[in-house]
């Protein structure tokens, strides 16, 4: 087991050291971010009110939009120089790969959410942090579950020709249920009135997907993977 | 096995089908609904043949995924075609019914959300083994997988969340009159759906046949 | 197959016929099952819906039917095909 997690951790290293030179993909991935809420707020804040409930919805759009091009580009660089085989030829256990690519891009994902929030709390006038535990928990849950799906695929179709295009086609999906559970949540934490209970119910829902899925995409890296 | 099977599937599916249409007629007027209820006795089995399909997409992908068994293959991509046609036939009889008994066309509560959505993901599985290239096949065997266990979460949340469509509880408590008429059909869905899963796999089996000799040849 | 689909797009013919044949007299009337206290003229017709649900059904099935039978000649003819260019190619 330590073996595993050492083996994820020098995934997440690699690439976190590669990333510290150019910071190509964090700087990339905030800005489409943050211009995804921006469009979003010219389309939906009229006269300087912004339209009901639309917070929830717009929050997690942008997380999902932002999240498939980082994913788009996660093995990038593994393409190159036959990184990806060398990759698989080492002695490790496969999905420690699989675990430290998702661990750097939860991170990603991270950072891009903690600019994302502040933004649609302040355009959308949205109290979303007035229950910051459970939104944390949600946007955890949430973020996690869409990841672990998205690093799965993005690994699938890392040789594919349309990959491009097949990522979202085949992402959108089977994530949208974490989409919903993600935007019902926080829906039911912005409201007026907020229902707590809802909302725990949600993010027990979206840890119970989480278990399923993250179980599934490790289970199925190795087969997939292999030529 | 499938030389023999189609037919007999064909058969028996046809009778079903053909003779559904008296039983149906004879089953009592439903109070509430009228007529246009009686669109139930085909809307859902179809939606029952789509789940039958999904299921057997993703076993078939776990046996093609772990154990490689050609025949899994194929018989994965006949279940994702299959699932595709019987969820569309109940996307379409569904408004068909719906505009009649709810006032409306469509509804975005959580059974009918997950109707498009699990119908999206077999377009996607489709998408993917047309223009994956070379390796599709075991992508899509992921993808499969995913796809059935999406489903699990489609019964879930019809229990948690707000919804005017009838709960899947009403079925067993169908009275006779209305059960006969629907249990009919259903089995005419599903045999219906076992023949044209085994059609299907037989052209895959031909297609790949055929790419063999076309390897040979190429050899030569 | 070509049998089969005979047969599949025969029963299509019949079966909405039955369907509409079998109506209570008081929709062959007014072309419709009040439902509720909306008053009648108000009210979507249910015998086309039922009958255009039904034709969409079979509508789908032949048509799903059609497209396995187009590509499985297309196989077979292919099949044909190859089988006597490798005969060929064997013999000479």
């Amino acid at each position: 087991m330590s073996e595993f997690l050492r083996v994820a951790w020098l995934v997440v290293r690699k690439d976190l050291r590669v990333e510290s030179r150019s910071r190509e993909m964090l700087f990339t991935t905030l800005f489409f971010a943050v211009s995804c809420v921006l469009v979003f707020s010219f389309g939906f804040v009229r006269g300087g009110q912004a339209v009901e409930g639309a917070a929830a919805g717009i929050l997690w759009i942008t997380i999902a939009f932002s999240g498939t091009l980082a994913l788009g580009r996660a093995f990038e660089r593994e393409r190159y120089h036959d990184a990806l085989r060398g990759l698989l030829l080492a002695p490790v256990d496969r999905p420690a790969i699989y675990v430290g690519k998702l661990l750097g891009l939860l991170l990603l994902l991270a950072v891009v959410e903690a600019v994302v929030v502040v933004m649609v709390a302040f355009l959308f006038r949205a109290p979303l942090f007035q229950h910051s535990g459970l939104l944390l928990a949600l946007l955890a849950l949430g973020t996690v579950g869409f990841a672990s799906v998205g690093t799965l695929f993005s690994a699938m179709l890392v040789r594919t020709k349309s990959r491009a295009v097949l990522l979202p086609v085949m992402l959108y999906p089977v994530t949208i249920p974490v989409l919903i559970m993600g935007v019902s949540g926080t829906a039911a934490l912005i409201q007026p009135e907020p229902d707590l209970v809802m909302a725990r119910l949600w993010i027990s829902l979206l840890l119970f997907f989480d278990a399923v899925f993250l179980t599934l995409a490790l289970w199925t890296f190795e087969p997939v993977m292999t030529e | 096995m499938n030389r023999r099977l189609f037919p007999l599937l064909t058969a028996v599916s046809l009778l079903l089908f053909v003779t559904a249409p008296i039983i149906i007629v004879r089953a009592p007027y439903e109070s509430t609904m009228g007529l246009v209820q009686k669109i139930f006795y085909f809307h859902f089995p179809a939606w029952m043949a789509m789940f039958l399909s999904i299921f057997v997409l993703g076993i078939a992908s776990v046996i093609y995924l772990f154990g490689r068994k050609p025949t899994a293959d194929r018989l994965a991509v006949a279940a994702a075609e299959l699932a595709t046609i019987f969820g569309l036939m109940g996307l379409v009889t569904g408004p068909l019914w719906g505009v009649k008994a709810w006032g409306v066309w469509w509804q975005w509560d959580a059974r009918l959300t997950m109707a498009v959505i699990l119908e999206l993901i077999l377009v996607a599985y489709l998408l993917l083994r047309q223009y994956g290239g070379a390796g599709a096949d075991r992508l899509a065997a992921g993808l499969g997988i995913f796809a059935m266990a999406n489903v699990p979460f489609l019964y879930i949340s019809t229990e948690i969340w707000r919804t005017v469509h009838p709960r899947t509880s009403v079925v067993p408590t169908l009275p006779i009159d209305f059960g006969l008429p629907l249990w009919w059909s259903f089995t005419g869905f599903i045999v219906l759906c076992l023949a044209l899963l085994s059609a299907r796999s037989r052209l895959e089996e031909q297609r790949s046949t055929l790419e063999r000799l076309y390897q040979a040849l190429e050899e030569d | 197959m070509a049998v089969a689909l005979a047969v599949y797009c025969a029963a299509f013919a019949w079966a909405p016929t039955t369907l509409l044949a079998a109506q209570p007299p008081e929709a062959a009337q007014d072309g419709f099952v009040p439902m509720d206290e909306i008053p009648a003229d108000e009210q979507l017709p249910a015998a086309p819906l039922l009958v255009a649900a039904y034709s969409a059904v079979w509508a789908i099935t032949i048509g799903y039917l059609w497209t396995i039978w187009r590509r499985l000649g297309t196989v077979e003819r292919e099949l044909a095909d190859i089988t006597r260019r490798v005969a060929d190619r064997g013999q000479s």
